[in-house]
């Protein structure tokens, strides 16, 4: 019996008659959170979340509750603001333009009620600059929701007033790291601050402290003022509460975004009862667990996994890849991560020396080029990677690319130093040979068989 | 000089913290960045992107650091080790110095294995897209790319790929040109145009490693203080107009001076070879100029190397002028002057003399006759910049003023008048072109019986000069000033003067002698001396005692500081 989704977060969402407009969504319950939200106090929503044990969606999977606590209103004399990090921008992963698009007003209910339990009064949705249609829609379902008097002023009849503005992105990767989004947001190069001083929770959007959230994360909340944070916690695992989004993309036969509780299921439930098995039937090869940044995983591998037993002694199995199951902490003690849920699968006709190229990239493009290492180190690894699938490797290239991400990850003021560095570790060291034949210098990337890109549209059908 | 930053100096009630760097607790002001705390201790933390004057960004990662803290119990104790100090637990991931601030019990290594490979990687990144075109590039020899390759690089390059290829000889402004393939993006540059100068127009475009340091469209990077970048630039991106290409660095002899463009007296060091002066860059010193100057004061120095410059003392007569040598030309001044009574003879002093000068002259008019010898300078004004450019063009306005040599420009129209009027018939003029500074015309000048001058250039005034006396410029002579702040200042010698010019104490001293006798003062010092013992203002000061920093001097003196 294949594990059934937990739609949450994506009840609605290509649900069919459903639609991103307001009168659809009260017709369907929405707001209502909001109203019970506005009878209870701001610090009772925080002590909810944190009784819910609700972990950030946007990668690094930090307790959102204690996010909130580092905020105290009563202490500072500085307004708190709050940011919707909207910029999802990490290769493999697609699931908040979903609630974007097609759900927005449960995403500004989830802010709304944030904002009213952490006494911000003016809030900005950071969204990626690509996303234009997404823009228009929460403009769209901003005015409605100040139509319907959600908004604005006096929200529902209360004394709470919050503005929440739309910011669109400035077109790059970086905008999506915190301190960097919050410079663009200020009108700046999206340089991401130095952390200490600048942690956005004591000095962030205009030297003020500020909440940074992503989208799901916001969802979130919504449905844990409705079910209250013990409830909410009996979803998925003790620490790894409640559902998770999960994009799957790559080989598989049937790629899409799905939601289930988090720990719920298996890589191997996921991507052979899911998503229909490896694409034509060929075997696995690989996988990158939590977007493009994560560790990637190969097939064979054999992870020693640490779990409590009912009983609260500990005990220790080995499992293969795809007994992995998908939650923060397991994918932690297979050497990757969770991250934001972007689940790349390849193949056994994959390339890997092609595909760490491809990833490379996209990094060397994407470095903001403030600090030393990061600037240098993922340009030079593009360089090396860029060369090896051209069949003019040499020797020393696969420790050459070990050695450079090695002065790059922990050396850098923001996390795209790991970001960049970690898919070259994990590649280079759980490939060897297939770096060691490109290093020889003959083999160019041959060209493969059958594994011509899905098409968006049957992607899209298939999930 | 405010800066908007000072984190060398917290200031003086900053309560202290007992911190560990590298095995050794000491105290340290609370707050205080790693790399200041080290360099307390003299360990060097090197670092490109951190400045103490300038904010702090952390973007080169040079000062990679391991830090720590007390190791503490279950109880919340710290544990101590065997000789009572507290164990320390080391943070895995290595911070950066420069925003790593000095709390209590904190512990640093600044030369650890692991810090050493942070920074072993650092210099490869910095290098790989580095043109390494050093030998054209007029930083070598000053530049921290090479000193910390050769400190803490590797010896050889890895790097087999194509370089970034980024613009070259770029134009930003009227003084500088910017070389972005040697540019390593530190940003030290664009904080302290838009922090410390207030003009903002310089900031990078492009991104990662394609990063370029540019002028903002429309924009040129033409402030008054633009040269500064060139000195905080740790690499050869940003070069002086004036001084690239002409000299080696380590060709160049350094001595400490001070800038004479105007009353605020920026410390400086003048970079010179054999007799000729390249550059003058400044030299740190809080009470004054902290690290800067400005431009307009930076190259106001090659008016020295003039061709027009006085190297040989002359007599005229009539048409007719005989070079003389100073044995000769001193006693022909001296006697002439003695041929007028002292109403009948006028000096014209200048802001430009050093004390010592000032001193002497004052002396010589004295044995001229004191106070009836009309005597003044003459004041030179502009625009105060609130931020280094004090109003008074003047260098040593104080010093003239305290030997009482000034009555601040108002006699000077008298004195023209009682030449006019046939009274004043001989006139000393130091330092001073009384036709363009002070507005006369050469007809007051061809009324005198006797001009006398004593400068640097030819100008109109020694066109019709008796006698020309070829003196010393500021970087050519020994001396004392007094900034507008009231700060007795050191001048000291770089070059050699050209010809037979001669330091102006020496001649005012010999002319001195000639007129009424010697006094047994044969060194500067010796001069200082007998001023000091004269002038209460200097009261129980010597030349050394001044020190390279200057002394505030105690007596009363009109107050005025250059941001004013």
């Amino acid at each position: 019996m294949p594990v059934q989704e937990r739609r949450l977060i994506l009840a609605n969402i290509d649900r069919d008659g459903y639609t991103p407009d307001i009168d659809c969504y009260l017709r369907n319950g929405g707001y209502a959170d909001l109203k019970k939200a506005l009878t209870l106090d701001g610090p009772a929503i925080v002590a909810e979340v944190k009784t819910s044990q609700l972990r950030g969606r946007g990668g690094a999977g930090f307790s959102c509750g204690m996010k909130w606590g580092f905020i105290d209103p009563k202490k500072n004399t500085k307004p708190v603001y709050l940011i919707c990090n909207a910029d999802e921008s990490e290769p493999g992963t697609f699931k908040d333009r979903q609630i974007i698009y097609k759900d927005p007003h449960q995403l500004l209910e989830g802010m709304i009620i944030a904002c009213y339990a952490n006494n911000v009064h003016l809030a900005y949705i950071y969204i990626r600059g690509e996303f234009v249609l997404g823009a228009q829609i929460l403009e769209k379902a901003i005015a409605e929701a100040k139509t319907e008097g959600f908004l604005g002023k006096a929200i529902n009849g209360t004394g709470y007033d919050l503005e929440i503005y739309v910011h669109r992105g400035a077109g790059a990767y970086i905008c999506g790291e915190e301190t960097g989004l919050i410079e663009s947001l200020e009108g700046k190069r999206a340089y991401p601050r130095i952390k200490p001083p600048y942690f956005p929770a004591v000095l962030g959007l205009y030297m003020c402290p500020t909440i940074v959230n992503n989208v799901e994360t916001l969802c979130n909340i919504k449905h844990i003022v409705r079910m209250g944070g013990a409830e909410f916690a009996k979803i998925g695992k003790p620490n790894n509460t409640g559902t998770r989004l999960l994009c799957v993309s790559g080989d598989v036969e049937k790629p899409g975004y799905f939601e289930f509780e988090v720990g719920a299921l298996t890589m191997g439930e996921l991507i052979n009862d899911v998503c229909g098995g490896i694409k034509g039937g060929r075997k696995l090869k690989a996988i990158i667990p939590g977007g493009s940044s994560a560790k990637v995983l190969r097939a064979g591998e054999r992870y020693k996994i640490k779990s409590k037993k009912p009983d609260g002694t500990m005990e220790e199995k080995e499992i293969g890849l795809l007994d992995i199951t998908l939650d923060f902490d397991t994918l932690a003690a297979a050497g990757s991560m969770a991250g934001s849920g972007g689940i790349i699968v390849m193949d056994e006709t994959r390339d890997m020396v092609e595909c760490l190229a491809n990833i490379n990239t996209f990094y060397a493009h994407e470095s903001c080029g403030q600090c030393t290492p990061c600037r240098e180190g993922s340009l030079w690894m593009k360089k090396v990677t860029d060369r090896l699938v051209a069949g003019e490797g040499l020797p020393g290239d696969p420790k050459l690319l070990k050695t450079v991400a090695d002065n790059i990850a922990g050396r850098t003021i923001c996390a795209f130093g790991e970001a960049c560095a970690w898919p070259v570790q994990s590649f280079v060291a759980k490939f060897p040979e297939e770096f060691a034949k490109h290093a020889e210098g003959k083999v160019a990337t041959a060209a493969r068989k059958g594994t011509v890109a899905q098409e968006p549209s049957k992607a899209m059908e298939a999930a | 000089m405010k800066n908007p930053f000072n984190h060398d100096h917290p200031p003086a009630d900053t309560p202290l913290v007992n911190v560990q760097i590298d095995g050794v607790w000491t105290q340290m002001p609370k707050g205080l960045n790693a790399v200041e705390a080290a360099r307390r201790v003299g360990k060097f933390i090197p670092h490109y992107c951190y400045h103490p004057k300038l904010a702090i960004v952390g973007n080169c990662r040079m000062c990679l650091i391991e830090t720590g803290g007390p190791k503490m119990d279950a109880s919340r104790a710290p544990v101590l080790d065997a000789s009572g100090k507290p164990e320390i637990n080391w943070v895995p991931r290595p911070a950066i110095g420069c925003a790593t601030n000095l709390t209590e019990g904190m512990a640093i290594r600044t030369d650890s294995p692991l810090v050493q490979e942070c920074r072993r990687g650092v210099m490869e990144f910095l290098l790989i897209n580095h043109p390494l075109d050093c030998p054209i590039c007029d930083q070598a020899g000053e530049c921290k790319l090479q000193e910390y390759s050769v400190q803490y690089g590797n010896d050889h390059s890895r790097f087999v790929e194509e370089k970034v290829k980024k613009p070259k000889r770029v134009d930003i402004g009227e003084r500088i040109v910017l070389d972005d393939e040697r540019c390593i993006m530190c940003s030290r540059c664009i904080r302290f145009a838009k922090d410390t100068v207030h003009d903002d127009v310089l900031g990078f475009t492009e991104r990662g490693s394609h990063t370029t340091l540019a002028v903002h469209p429309g924009q040129r990077f033409d402030n008054n203080y633009s040269l500064n970048t060139v000195d905080i630039c740790p690499v050869g991106a940003l070069t002086s107009k004036d001084f690239r290409f002409q000299m080696r660095v380590w060709f160049l002899k350094e001595t400490k001076g001070i800038c004479t463009n105007c009353a605020t007296g920026c410390n400086t060091i003048i970079g010179s070879r054999e007799s000729t002066l390249y550059r003058m860059t400044p030299r740190e010193n809080e009470a004054v100029n902290s690290e800067w100057m400005c431009d307009q004061g930076r190259l106001g120095f090659h008016y020295i190397h003039d061709p027009k410059r006085l190297t040989q003392p002359i007599a005229r007569h009539g048409p007719e002028t005989t070079p003389l040598a100073w044995s000769e030309i001193i006693p022909q001044v001296a006697e002439r002057l003695r041929q007028f009574v002292p109403e009948q003879i006028g000096i014209v002093a200048s802001g430009r003399l050093t004390n010592e000068e000032a001193f002497l002259v004052a002396e010589i008019r004295r044995v001229l006759g004191g106070d009836s010898v009309l005597t003044d300078y003459v004041p030179r004004f502009g625009r105060a910049d609130g931020i280094l450019r004090s109003a008074d063009l003047n260098p040593n306005t104080h010093g003239v003023t305290l030997m009482g040599l000034s009555n601040g420009g108002a006699s000077l129209a008298d004195l023209r008048r009682s030449i006019d009027a046939g009274q004043i018939r001989a006139l000393v003029v130091l330092h001073e072109d009384l036709t363009a500074e002070a507005g006369w015309d050469g007809a007051t000048l061809q009324k005198l019986d006797l001009l006398v001058t004593l400068g640097l250039l030819q100008n109109p005034t020694t066109d019709r000069a008796d006698f020309i006396l070829p003196g010393a410029s500021f970087a050519e002579k020994r001396g004392s000033m007094i900034n507008g702040a009231g700060r007795l200042q050191r001048l000291n010698r770089a070059i050699p003067s050209p010809g037979q010019a001669w330091d102006d104490w020496q001649i005012l001293l010999r002319l001195k002698e000639a007129l009424g006798g010697g006094n047994g003062l044969h060194t500067i010092e010796e001069v200082f001396k007998a001023m000091a013992a004269q002038v209460p203002a200097f009261a129980g000061l010597t030349l050394s005692r001044i020190g390279d920093l200057g002394i505030e001097l105690e007596a009363a003196m009109p107050k005025e500081t250059a941001t004013e």
